[in-house]
Parts: C-alpha cells; structure tokens; sequence
C-alpha cells in the first residue's frame, strides 16, 4: 500500500521551499576524560548532515544504532544544541532555547517516541497528557472537548481521557502518545522507532492509523526508524545514516530496491522477510 | 483534581497508614493541649512520692524526683512536633537545594555538588551538633540544625539520583516537544515523580530527628534541664535502670512508636499516591483490542 | 536426544498461562515458538528448565531423552542447565553480569559441571569465542561487558549456553535487542551451530520474519495454547487458524517486501 507522491496530487500545495530543513548538521560529544592529563574522548554522533522534509512529504531515517539518527531528529526539533549547522522551518530559523521563543515551532510539531510504557507520565491522567500541549502552547478553544475528539481519533474512547497510563496496554499508550502529538494541529509528525515496542497485529494497526491521520490531516511525517519493512510503508524519501553521516539518500522505492552505496546494500540483504 | 484527598482517603485505608495517622493525631493534638492543661504539672517536683507506681493521681507513676511522668511526656510532646517538624523542614530544604545544584546546572558545578555531597554524607551528625553546641551553647536549636543537615545531605544525595532519572524519561523528552519550558517541566513533571521518594525520606528524616534529639539531650547537647523532652526523661530515668526498670519504658515508648508511626505514615503516603497501586486490573477499551 | 512436552499446563494465580501444550523436538531439528507477548511462549521455556516464577504451578510431562523433568528436584535440574540444556536469552545488556570478564562468564558452566582448572577453561573460552565470531578472542575473553557492543554481548551469551555442546539450545527472543546485520549473522550463527553439532533447538518468538530464516516447524500459540502447527513454509503460505492468518497479514503489512 503506497501512498501517492506529494507533487502529483495536490499542486496547490506545493511548498515554496521545504517544510523543515537543516543544513551541515553536526553534533560531537565530548565524553568525560579519564585521566587529568589528556582531554577526553570526542565521539562524532553526526557529522556535516542535510536533510529537508517538504510539505505533505514523509521522509524517513534509517540506520543502526549508534548511526546519528536519533541525534538528528533530535536537533531537527531543538531538543538538543547543534556542534554546527542550522535548522529552519518554514524558512525560519529554529535554535534550542527559552521555550517562549520556540512555541511557534512546537505548534506546528509533534513527536511520538518509541517506548509506550516510559512516554507517559505516570502520575498524570490520560486526558491532562493529552491536553498539555493545548495548554502550554495556549491553544485556543475548548480543550476537553478537543482532546475527547482526538482520543476518538485515534481509535479510543473519550471516556479513556479520566484513565492512568498503567490501564493501558502497549498499542493504548501508543495511540495515547499519538493524540498528544497531534491534537494541537501541528503540520509536521516526527515518529522515534514508535513501532519498535508493539507485537506485530498491534504495530500493523498502529501503522494504519499513522498512514490515516497523515492522510486525513495533510501531515508532513519524519519517521526514525531501524526497521526498513516500516519504512517502505510509510516513507517517500528515505535517508540512510551510518556512523553519523548520512551515505545514501533517495526515493524510497529507489534506496531501498537498487541501493547503491555498499552499507545500504548489506543493510537490505539483512533484512528477514516472509516471501 | 482530587488527588490530595484521594490519596489521604488511600492512607486512612491502609491499616499501618491509619493506626500511624491516628498515633500522630494523638501526639499533636497532646502537644496542643499541653500548652494549656496537663494532669499535674510536669515540673513539680515531690521527693516523698518519688517512684510512685502509675496510679489515679500519677498515671504514668513518678520518677526519682517525684515529677508526674505521664505530664512530662504530655508536656514534652510539644518539643518533639517542633524538632521533627523543623529538623525535616530543613532536611527538605538542604536537600532539595543541594539536588537541585546537583543535577539542574551546568556540568562543572553538577560534578562539583556531586563531590561535595559525598563529602558531607561522611560527616557524622554527632560531630556536627557538638561543634555547634560548642560555639552556641546545647539547645534545641542545634539539635534541629544538626539533624536537620546530616540527613538533608542524605536526602540530597537520593533525590539527586532520582531527579536525573526522571529528566532521562521519555515523558520528559515529549513534555518538551510539547512546548513546556524549564520550570514547566520541573513543576508538572519533575517534582511529582520525584515525590514519593521525597515523602518516604522526610518521614525518615523526621523520626531520625526525633531519635537525635533524644540522642543529644541524653549527651547533654540538647534541649536545657527547663524543656521537656522524651530524650532527657529517658536519660533521667535510665540512670535507675538497675534499680527501676520499668519507668525506662514510658519514653521509650513514647519514641519508638512516634518514629514508626512517621516511617509507616511515609510509606502509606508513597503508596496511596502512586496511581499505578490505585487500580490493578487494566481497562479494555470498546473500540480497540490492544 | 529428544525434548518431549505432553499436555503442559502452567498456572499462575488460577490463570493457565500455557493450556495442555504438547510437542516433540528431535535431534538435528529447530523448532519455533511463535505469538505475541502473554502467548505463554516464554514461560514454556521457562518451564522446560524448571525457572518457572514464584507461585507458577506446571502438570503435564516434559521429557528429555525419556527422563521425566516436571517434579524433579532443582538439584537435579540444576545439573541439567548449562550442561544438557543451554540457554540464550533476549536482553544482552541484563543477560552478562557486569562484575565478571566475558572469559569468566564464558567458561562458568564448565567450571560448574566439569571442573576444570582456571587455565583449562580459559582456554577453552578462547576457544569458544572464536567459535562464535568474537574478534580477538585471545583478547576479549579479559573485557567486561559493558565493553562490547550488543552484538558482540549476544554472542557471548551463545557462547556461554554452547561451551557445555549441549543436547538441547532454548533461545528466546535472542535476536530481538539487536541491529538487523547483527541479527542476521547471529541467526547465520545459530544454524550453523546446531547443523554442526546436531542439538535440537526450540526457538520462541513474535517475530515471524525472524521464524522464517532460522525454524524447519513452528507452533503458533494463542493465550497459552497451540492454534495450529506445521511447517514454517506452509503457516506463511496457506495459514489455517485465524490467529496464524492474523500473523502473516500483519507481518506483510509491515515488514519489507524485496520484490
């Protein structure tokens, strides 16, 4: 099931530029010294990286661990201060820093981590989750009913608004996290490896609904994500990160089908399939 | 929301929880009354009813000079309230503050906290308190300040592990892409996680200060011969402890069942708040399987 | 040797978490356990070492080579574990203790069932490491745990559980915390070790992608009991029990397809 490109269907929206771009993206650690007399180690986590995300457009970060995928996710949405490089979003620029400053970019993000039991915050209802980002980013309207709407949408009931995390199961906290990413209407849904904790019906519903609400609320999607049977599901374009640089970039039928650089080739022939 | 009335209704439940707050109920509302009205008075002393069995007119019988014991605890409720509850307000603050500095700021001072707090956990509270009394003179407030530092050291040192627990959660990460900034974070998220850790360490913090108390005024760094305290009634009296020994066994009592009813009250409170001990079974949901 | 499982039912608290399960796994044969989480495949596994959780009851019989299991005293099974019965686990990171060099951990069973010497079962930990992939082996066997990479823990792990060539190698979910290279490779790994030396593998997993590359047979379990069994091949080709179709349509929609 692949979903039409984001150029042939709606000519009215097309971007003038890319939705989020960044530019030269490079982020080192330096990692604590262990003796007095020599300066500690320095770990590269990701090194001179372009990446640009277009309107309607779902582009997704494939790599192992330690690739740099996470650490790039991580400065495409000011959640962490880049060693160099920029980011910007609709053209403007975006920085880590006082979160008045940045409200107007987690308007129009939202995020969805990968681990359902720890995205949660354990001490607070179902629906306070949900309504945080109305009431911190000062959305206007009713926001009960808002968030009653999203849970609908995403699949649960309104009721599940007065409930703990901890009476849900995996796929519930999921589809939880979702509403929040989405509830205050942002254009751009990031997803960290949200699938990778699900059991496999649960994962394929998930998925379906990804594909729902990026399709019913004309979201642009920047998905991370190790599992390339994911990815061919939901990605237009796909880039593969090793080692923090990013070696191969593309159409995600054309990356992933006749990959050219070595590591994408061996990335794919490791892949276990069922046909 | 409700949620403090939840979780008082979820201490009153739970039978250690109950029979704690009602042991501190007494105790407070003894340390009230006994500003205005005990038995006999507490400081009278009466050398021919010395070592009077508990009787009609003495409940808890008399000790060598011939004080009323059962006033004297009454009358020495009042000094306990005050020094657990100000030795534990100052463990929170001490504690929370040095946390905070170790784990809230830039990496220098994080590691630079981070020393200094383990370098202070090494210094005995026994130290601390003769130091002060030394340059102040003994009095209750040395006790509060003593024990109120040596265990919020301690409280810093596990909150501050707790507080870089939670900041490394997920909900946190999200919390922020959400729009929350610093204080935001710290307010919603951060202290209500770390609070059931907190509420068991004040509790412990409270009865160790009881204990020090009693500790010190027995060592003579405490409260002065004209305050009441169990400690010095338990000092007075277990110099006879050969020749009286069950006089020994009011304050004693008296302070062994005040520090487990803080610890279990501790306890119960961490329990009854967390939402996950609330409801066990989970909810399916109409519309959804999984 | 031959793993029997007649009629195994585990309750816990009054719930049968595995419902009259019934297998034979000979020699030289890899079999699968597949279903999501809660299906009861773990804890079948847990029950074939007699590690089943406090207040877990088990009745049925498990057999190896004819010898009754169920009931045995722990003495006894513990004689079993390590030596008859290897073991991998899922999680690298909590399978290795972190105070003990991988050489240690490695030649633990042999030390424990066999008494070697410390110089004997370095040696033979060496050995062991480069049987599983490890480079350097001469050298890795004096790391600690936290200086390998996932992959590299994992194949420790495999090594430890193999050191003893044991008769039977239970692996749950052993490739799930890893890389997909790395994951391939130890699967590689895997088949190739039990071709080489014959022992009968039971496989547990959810992942049916992951069955297909390493299991001859599968069992598909549902809230603890077996809906339906057969060979791989045919349970992704033509799958009987809705559970199972349930499977295969979920692992197509979200797994790569290569053409």
């Amino acid at each position: 099931m692949t979903r039409p490109g984001s150029l042939s269907d709606e000519p009215g929206e097309q971007a003038a530029g890319p939705l989020l771009r960044g530019r030269g993206l490079t982020r080192t650690f330096t990692l604590p010294r262990r003796s007095p007399f020599q300066p500690g180690p320095v770990r590269h986590a990701l090194i001179d990286a372009d990446l640009d995300v277009g309107a309607g457009e779902s582009v997704a970060l494939i790599g192992e661990s330690g690739s740099g995928k996470s650490t790039l996710v991580r400065l495409l949405l000011a959640l962490d201060s880049p060693s160099a490089g920029s980011v910007t979003f609709d053209g403007r620029p975006v920085a880590p820093g006082r979160a008045a400053g940045l409200r107007w970019f987690r308007r129009q993000t939202g995020v969805v981590l990968q681990d359902p039991y720890s995205s949660l915050d354990p001490r607070m209802l179902v629906g306070d989750t949900v309504a945080e980002p109305l009431q911190h980013l000062g959305v206007p309207g009713d926001h009960p009913a808002m968030v009653g709407d999203v849970l609908e949408r995403v699949g649960l009931g309104r009721r599940d608004a007065e409930r703990w995390p901890h009476e849900l199961s995996g796929g519930q906290r999921q589809r939880v996290a979702l509403a929040r990413a989405v509830v205050h209407g942002p254009r751009l849904l990031v997803g960290d490896e949200p699938m990778s904790a699900l059991d496999v019906t649960v994962r394929a519903q998930i998925l379906g609904l990804l594909q729902e609400l990026r399709d019913d609320l004309g979201l642009s999607l920047l998905l991370v994500s190790h599992d390339i049977g994911l990815v061919q599901h939901l990605a237009d374009r796909v880039a593969v990160l090793r080692d923090g640089s990013i070696v191969e970039q593309g159409a995600t039928d054309d990356v992933l089908r006749r990959p050219r650089h070595p590591y994408t080739q061996s990335l794919v022939a490791a892949v276990p399939t069922i046909d | 929301m409700s949620r403090g009335r939840g979780t008082l209704a979820g201490v009153l439940r739970r039978p250690a929880g109950a029979a704690a707050v009602a042991w501190l109920g007494l105790v407070a509302a003894c340390a009230l009354v006994s500003r205005v009205w005990t038995p006999l008075d507490p400081f009278t002393t009466d050398p021919y009813s010395a070592w009077a069995p508990p009787s009609a007119a003495h409940w808890a019988g008399t000790d060598a000079v011939g004080r009323d014991i059962a006033s004297y605890l009454m009358a020495a409720t009042g000094t306990t309230v005050v020094v657990a509850v100000s030795a534990g307000l100052v463990a929170l603050v001490v504690g929370l503050g040095l946390a905070a500095l170790g784990s809230l700021t830039a990496r220098w001072v994080r590691d630079s906290v981070a020393v200094l707090i383990d370098v202070l956990v090494a210094f005995p509270t026994l130290l601390v308190a003769m130091a002060l009394a030394a340059a102040f003179g003994g009095s209750l407030a040395v006790v509060v300040v003593a024990a109120g530092v040596g265990y919020g050291v301690t409280i810093a040192r596990v909150s501050r592990a707790e507080i870089r627990r939670v900041l490394r959660e997920d909900y946190v990460t999200a919390a922020r892409a959400s729009g929350l900034g610093q204080l935001a974070v710290l307010r919603r998220h951060l202290l209500p996680n770390i609070a059931p850790v907190l509420v068991v360490q004040l509790s412990l913090a409270m009865a160790t200060s009881i204990l020090a108390e009693a500790g010190l005024s027995f060592l003579g760094y405490g409260a002065s011969a004209e305050t009441a305290s169990w400690g010095r009634l338990l000092s007075d009296l277990q110099r006879y402890l050969g020749v009286h020994p069950w006089t020994v066994v009011w304050p004693g009592l008296a302070i062994t069942l005040t520090v487990l009813a803080l610890n279990l009250l501790g306890d119960a409170i961490r329990d009854a708040a967390d939402p996950r001990l609330r409801t066990r079974t989970p909810v399916p949901t109409p519309e959804v399987t999984s | 040797m031959t793993l029997e499982i007649d009629r195994l039912t585990v309750t816990i608290g009054g719930r049968r978490v595995v419902d009259d399960l019934s297998l034979e796994l000979p020699a030289g044969r890899r079999l699968g356990l597949i279903g999501e989480s809660g299906s009861g495949k773990s804890l079948t596994t847990l029950a074939v070492l007699g590690l089943l959780p406090a207040g877990a009851e088990a009745t049925g019989s498990i057999r190896l080579d004819g010898r009754e299991l169920v009931g045995l005293p722990d003495r006894e099974l513990a004689r079993l574990r390590g030596r008859v019965v290897g073991t991998v686990f899922q999680d690298p990171r909590t399978s290795l203790d972190p105070v003990m060099t991988v050489g240690r951990q490695i030649s633990e069973p042999l030390r424990l069932h066999e008494g070697l010497s410390r110089r004997e079962a370095r040696a033979r930990a060496v050995e062991a490491a480069a049987e599983v992939g490890l480079p350097e082996p001469e050298q890795i066997v004096d790391r600690w745990p936290h200086q390998l990479s996932g992959g590299q823990r994992q194949r420790v792990v495999i090594a430890t559980a193999l050191i003893t060539r044991p008769a039977l190698l239970l692996a749950d979910e052993p490739t799930t915390a890893l890389d997909v290279t790395t994951q391939a490779e130890v699967l590689a790994l895997f088949g190739r070790l039990v071709d080489e030396r014959g022992a009968a593998l039971l496989f547990v997993t959810h992942d049916l992608a992951v069955l297909s590359r390493v299991a001859d047979d599968a069992l598909v379990l549902s809230h603890g009991r077996v809906v339906e069994r057969g060979p791989v091949a045919r349970l992704l080709q033509a799958p009987g029990h809705p559970v199972t179709r349930g499977l295969v349509e979920a692992t197509r929609a979200t797994t790569w397809r290569a053409s």
